[in-house]
């Protein structure tokens, strides 16, 4: 639920008790207003009757309701001396309601030449069950008419107020750490969202910063390590040719040379593999996968007679993936050279590549191998010593990059399957 | 021929003149961006060998320099990197070619001799050893006046030997120059005798021979 219709809600539950609450108070207000009104009246009739008994003692004589909004009563002294006025309510016939409804009362005492009188004074009262109606309607008008305002405040307002807000969601949604692009945040007035977006400039900038760092640390040590290398290698292969060396010192310095070699390639893999990770192969082109096959296989196949292998390819669609080039050749190379080093010699290795799936197939002296190790990093599985145990790590990781699917199966031939969504 | 070698850590600049050295070339070195700029300023050169990483300076601004003054000299960029980027950067503003360390040496003779070739000779140039002549723009081998069919990997085999002739080349080197930069996954390097088998038959008649030394890799000897 987004946030202004939360506000919304909340704001209408707390309305409603508060415009009840206000209902009762506003009503007893109103109710005592009348009555003291009603009652001052009152009062001021009994004053204006007082005169004109005092004109026209003929009135006196009304002793009912019939005729007049007021009626006399003589007392005696004893009663006129201990009475005490009084306001109240009760009912009376209406003749135009044809109904019997509230009315108000006053009664107090005349003294008018030596004659005592108690004198009732009647007026109309508001109907108390009409004004509730009344006030009941109102009030739920009110409150239908505050809910609906509300809502269109939120609505509009609120709306233009929030887009800033959504403008840098959506910016960083989009942000991508490995591409260079600004992040583009509209400037706001409102100081939250001023904020966020200061924050979010600093957040930007501190993890360009450390992605930065962490690419130049990778370059700085491949540097490191590169340059030593090289030069260990440099060397010894001019040590090899200038000077006359016997069978077996050359065989022994070339096992140096190739220990350095494999050096060079672990740390090479290595690096591969935090280039990856870190997303620094941004660059995708739309790769024929069955030809690129071909090619690699083509590179491949004087190893595979090598170790008295065969590779049969079986392709029935030109499969497509968008990717690095690199990266497609490398994931591709990991698989097929793996299915040559494990593979059993004088067999054959099968290579099917249809729609929505590119699988090596390759016989082995093996059992079934465990998936969870066999992608894990430097779990060598096997007896190759000189294997860098990378191999099947990267070609996961680029598989993971591009959401292609890398399964291992067993069924009597090991086999490796990429498997990805067809698009057209 | 003459070579310039731009390259900081000295140890790595002595292996590069050795080798070159070898090969008759003249070569010229700058160990920092100041020497290099001077040198560039005052001499031409065929060949220049240009590490991009230099502690006082950044060795593109350097290719920048050779390509402003209008020379053609040939430039090879070495670089311990091997990023995307560098490799494009350089290429674009007019680099020969990429180099990445660490490199065999026969990988440096194979690069530097492909790039004097193409500059000195616009590519016209027949390379002839005795009696067998090579026209690396068709990439046709004749022995004795007669055409001999090579695949691609026998020629380049053969390109490779002869530009490291009487040198011994190893077979790492060689596996990774001729079957490609992925090669290198391969366990063993051994595969690529039976490619050697069949140019040794194709080469019978010719005045050169390829010599197995010790199993470690190959020489090809002129007679």
């Amino acid at each position: 639920m987004k946030l202004l219709n939360h506000t919304s809600k909340y704001l209408s539950l707390v309305l409603l008790p508060v415009i009840t609450l206000w209902a009762f108070a506003f009503y007893y207000a109103m109710l005592d207003e009348i009555y003291d009104s009603l009652d001052d009246g009152l009062g001021n009739q009994k004053i204006l009757l007082t005169k004109r008994a005092k004109e026209d003692p003929s009135i006196l004589e009304h002793v009912d309701f019939d005729k007049h909004v007021y009626n006399f009563k003589p007392i005696s002294k004893a009663t006129y001396d201990s009475f005490k006025e009084s306001y109240r309510d009760t009912l009376m016939y209406m003749h135009n309601e044809d109904d019997f409804e509230p009315v108000r009362i006053y009664e107090s005492t005349l003294e008018q030449d030596g004659e005592y009188y108690k004198l009732k004074i009647i007026t109309s009262m508001v109907e108390e069950d009409d004004l509730i109606k009344d006030l009941v309607n109102y009030l739920v008008g009110l409150y239908l008419l505050m809910v609906i305002i509300i809502l269109m405040l939120n609505n509009i307002t609120l709306r233009k107020i929030w887009k800033p807000f959504y403008h840098s969601i959506s910016q960083l949604k989009n942000f991508k750490i490995e591409k260079e692009e600004q992040i583009d945040l509209q400037p706001s007035k409102i100081d939250e969202f001023s904020l966020l977006n200061d924050a979010i400039t600093r957040l930007v900038k501190k993890s360009r910063d450390s992605y930065t760092e962490q690419k130049h640390f990778i370059e700085n040590a491949s540097h490191e390590l590169q340059t030593p290398l090289a030069i260990s290698i440099n060397k010894l292969e001019l040590f090899l040719e200038n000077n006359t060396l016997t069978e077996n010192q050359t065989k022994e310095l070339a096992t140096v040379l190739d220990n350095l070699g494999r050096l060079t390639r672990l740390n090479k893999s290595l690096l591969l593999l935090s280039k990856i990770e870190n997303k620094q192969f941004p660059e995708e082109e739309q790769l024929n996968i069955s030809s690129l096959t071909q090619e690699i296989v083509t590179d491949f196949e004087d190893f595979a007679i090598h170790k008295h292998m065969k590779f049969v390819v079986d392709a029935t669609a030109d499969v497509f993936l968008v990717m690095n080039k690199d990266l497609a050749i490398i994931m591709l190379t990991n698989l097929i050279k793996n299915a040559i080093v494990h593979g059993e010699a004088d067999s054959k290795i099968h290579i099917r590549i249809a729609e929505g799936s590119w699988s090596i197939h390759n016989r082995a002296t093996t059992e079934a191998l465990d998936e969870d190790l066999l992608f894990s990093r430097f779990k060598k599985i096997g007896t190759h010593k000189k294997s860098t145990g990378l191999g099947l790590a990267i070609a996961k990781a680029i598989a993971d990059k591009y959401k292609l699917k890398l399964a291992y199966q067993f069924d009597g031939m090991h086999t490796f399957e990429i498997s990805f969504p067809q698009k057209r | 021929m003459k070579v310039l070698i731009i390259e900081d850590e000295p140890e790595m600049l002595d292996n590069m003149r050795d080798t070159l050295e070898r090969e008759h070339y003249q070569v010229e070195t700058a160990a920092d961006y100041q020497t290099a700029s001077n040198k560039l300023g005052v001499y031409n050169y065929d060949c220049i060998l240009l590490d991009i990483t230099l502690p006082d300076g950044d060795g593109l601004e350097l290719l920048k320099q050779i390509k402003d003054q209008g020379k053609d000299d040939g430039v090879i960029i070495v670089s311990a990197k091997d990023s995307l980027d560098d490799r494009l950067k350089g290429l674009n503003l007019g680099a020969d070619d990429y180099l990445p360390k660490p490199f065999h040496m026969a990988e440096l003779h194979a690069r530097v001799n492909a790039v004097l070739r193409r500059l000195n000779f616009k590519g016209q140039s027949l390379l002839v050893f005795g009696n067998v002549s090579i026209n690396p723009e068709n990439r046709e081998v004749v022995i004795a006046g007669s055409p001999i069919d090579l695949n691609r990997k026998e020629y380049d085999i053969l390109m490779y030997l002869v530009t490291n002739k009487n040198r011994l080349v190893t077979k790492a080197a060689l596996a990774e120059h001729v079957w490609g930069d992925h090669i290198d996954q391969a366990d063993s390097f051994d595969f690529v005798y039976s490619q050697i088998k069949n140019l040794r038959k194709k080469l019978e008649n010719s005045d050169m021979s390829i010599e197995s030394v010790y199993g470690v890799g190959y020489k090809l000897n002129l007679d």
